[in-house]
């Protein structure tokens, strides 16, 4: 049987430390991370070679003039960033906004909320 | 003349995190003097997530990190005037500001923190061949400009720097609709950190040009495009190897510089790699009384850190205000060269003292040592150092009693 064990080697992005990763991987199984101090890069390293995953900050317009910070309240697939931009560029925020507010819900999986409080 | 037995200058992470210290060891009469209509400072423009992993185990965006601090300064009714302009402080700590109600007013003050941040280096100070045309800006300046006026500086992006602000501004700049053609850094190594390389940059296929840097700027009204050149190790542009880039917008991340204007104009010395002051293991400058913590005493990576040290200040200028602050020893530290600087640079008391330092080069398999006398009291291995990342040592008071002088440096 031919061997289909690939490597590929990572910055983790999880914390500022920047962790050196090196993923061992067959198809959609991790056989082994290396590299990382923590079990977060472990999970990333996974998340990385399968489906890679980011959390998405922008800014929405405010029904004043202004924007409000916002950010996906959990990562989306890397592959739909810019889906889940042209939809947070879709939308007018109505005042007040306050930190967790729900701006847009369902967006790519999950829901794009306030980051700043405003008005 | 009013009197205060703290003031804190900066309402930034530095000042906020300084004043709730202050308060939680007992300073009651304090107030924190900002400049812009609300607190924060520059975290209110970075709205990207990554602050918060080590003080709060969870990732936060920039003015999440803030409201978390500007909450804690409500809930204790800390005092601030806000779109308050410091104008002078003296060594005797008196302060004078001006604002539209009060017009120019002073405070004496028992102590004094220093929270200002740091501001960018501009590009006059770059010696760049070309016109002067729009369209040349800071990254934090387009940071700015884009995520709290909701504009776009423009379309066509070069980025000359590869400092954070700059990485940041490839992915936001990109997310938004802009092209990012190249990011240049003189330097054969990049000053941002490394999750930020592969997240705003190699994400998006932008490019990272290291050791290029922009020759010259084209487009007398509006920028056309820039000739950018590689540089050999003396960092001087190599001929032969222009590239001619169209683009409308140039960004300038180079660099960081605290801004000390107040603190020079109160005598304090500064420290010339730094551009910070001079401080001990409580922040208190050369003047008693006087303390410096955050961007404004050395630019700090991460705004966990600058929490971290403000606290230090505000528990510091608690016990100057108590009368309890007395040096005991003075123990300098020194370095090698290979680090660069070390914050402290003076120890003046027994006990614990965690020194923050950075390397002046890429180091591979070295290992940081501290020495007193011949004695080494703290050694370990690294297997990569950069000049972007900010170490810490803790020295425990048993490795440091008795100690004249320690110096910091790196060895095989």
């Amino acid at each position: 049987m031919a061997d289909n064990t690939k490597t590929r080697e990572l910055t983790c992005i999880v914390c500022p430390r920047g962790c050196n990763l090196t993923v061992k991987y067959e198809g959609k199984n991790v056989l082994s991370v290396e590299g990382n101090i923590c079990p977060r890069g472990e999970k990333y390293a996974e998340d990385e070679v399968i489906c890679p995953r980011r959390t998405v900050t922008s800014t929405v317009k405010t029904e004043d003039g202004g924007v409000v910070a916002v950010k996906t309240r959990e990562t989306i697939e890397k592959e739909k960033m810019f889906e889940c931009m042209e939809k947070i560029n879709s939308v007018v925020a109505s005042l007040p906004v306050k930190i967790g507010d729900v701006i847009l819900s369902d967006v790519c999986g999950t829901d794009i909320i306030a980051t700043q409080n405003r008005g | 003349m009013l009197t205060k037995e703290l003031v804190i200058i900066g309402g930034g992470p530095a000042g906020m995190s300084a004043a709730i210290a202050a308060y939680e060891d007992g300073i009651r009469d304090l107030l924190i003097i900002e400049r812009d209509d609300s607190l924060g400072g520059i975290l209110q423009q970075c709205i990207h997530n990554g602050f918060g992993l080590h003080r709060f185990g969870e990732e936060l965006t920039g003015p999440e990190y803030a409201w978390r601090y500007e909450k804690r300064v409500r809930e204790l009714n800390i005092p601030v005037m806000l779109s308050t302009m410091v104008l002078d402080i003296t060594e005797d700590k008196v302060v004078t500001a001006t604002n539209s109600s009060e017009g120019i007013f002073q405070i004496k003050a028992k102590a004094i923190i220093l929270a200002m941040g740091c501001r960018e280096r501009p590009k006059g100070a770059l010696n760049i061949a070309g016109h002067r045309p729009s369209g040349i800006y800071s990254a934090g300046m387009a940071q700015k400009l884009v995520n709290m006026k909701g504009f776009m500086p423009g379309k066509n992006v070069v980025i000359l720097g590869s400092g954070d602000i700059g990485l940041i501004m490839a992915r936001r700049m990109t997310l938004e609709g802009a092209k990012v053609h190249a990011v240049c850094e003189l330097m054969p190594y990049s000053g941002g950190l490394a999750r930020n390389i592969e997240q705003c940059l190699n994400d998006f296929d932008i490019p990272l040009k290291l050791s290029h840097t922009v020759v010259n700027i084209h487009g007398k009204e509006r920028l056309e495009g820039v000739t950018i050149a590689k540089v050999d190790e003396r960092r001087r542009p190599v001929e032969g190897t222009e590239e001619f880039i169209a683009c409308d917008t140039l960004l300038l991340s180079v660099g960081l510089i605290p801004e000390n204007e107040l603190t020079k104009s109160a005598g304090v010395t500064l420290d010339r790699v730094t551009g910070g002051a001079l401080v001990d293991q409580n922040r208190q400058t050369e003047i008693e009384g006087i303390f410096s913590c955050g961007n404004v005493l050395h630019v700090h990576d991460l705004v966990d850190y600058v929490s971290e040290e403000a606290e230090i200040a505000g528990r510091g200028a608690a016990a100057y205000i108590r009368g309890e602050l007395v040096p005991t020893k003075n123990t300098t530290i020194k370095t090698d060269g290979k680090i660069r600087y070390t914050v402290p640079e003076r120890i003046t008391s027994d006990g614990d003292v965690s020194v923050y330092f950075r390397v002046s080069d890429v180091f591979r398999d070295k290992k940081v040592t501290v020495r007193s006398g011949d004695t080494i009291i703290y050694q370990k291995k690294h297997l990569k150092l950069a000049p972007g990342e900010m170490e810490c040592v803790k020295l425990t008071a048993d490795k440091l009693r008795g100690a004249n002088e320690l110096v910091f440096g790196l060895e095989d």
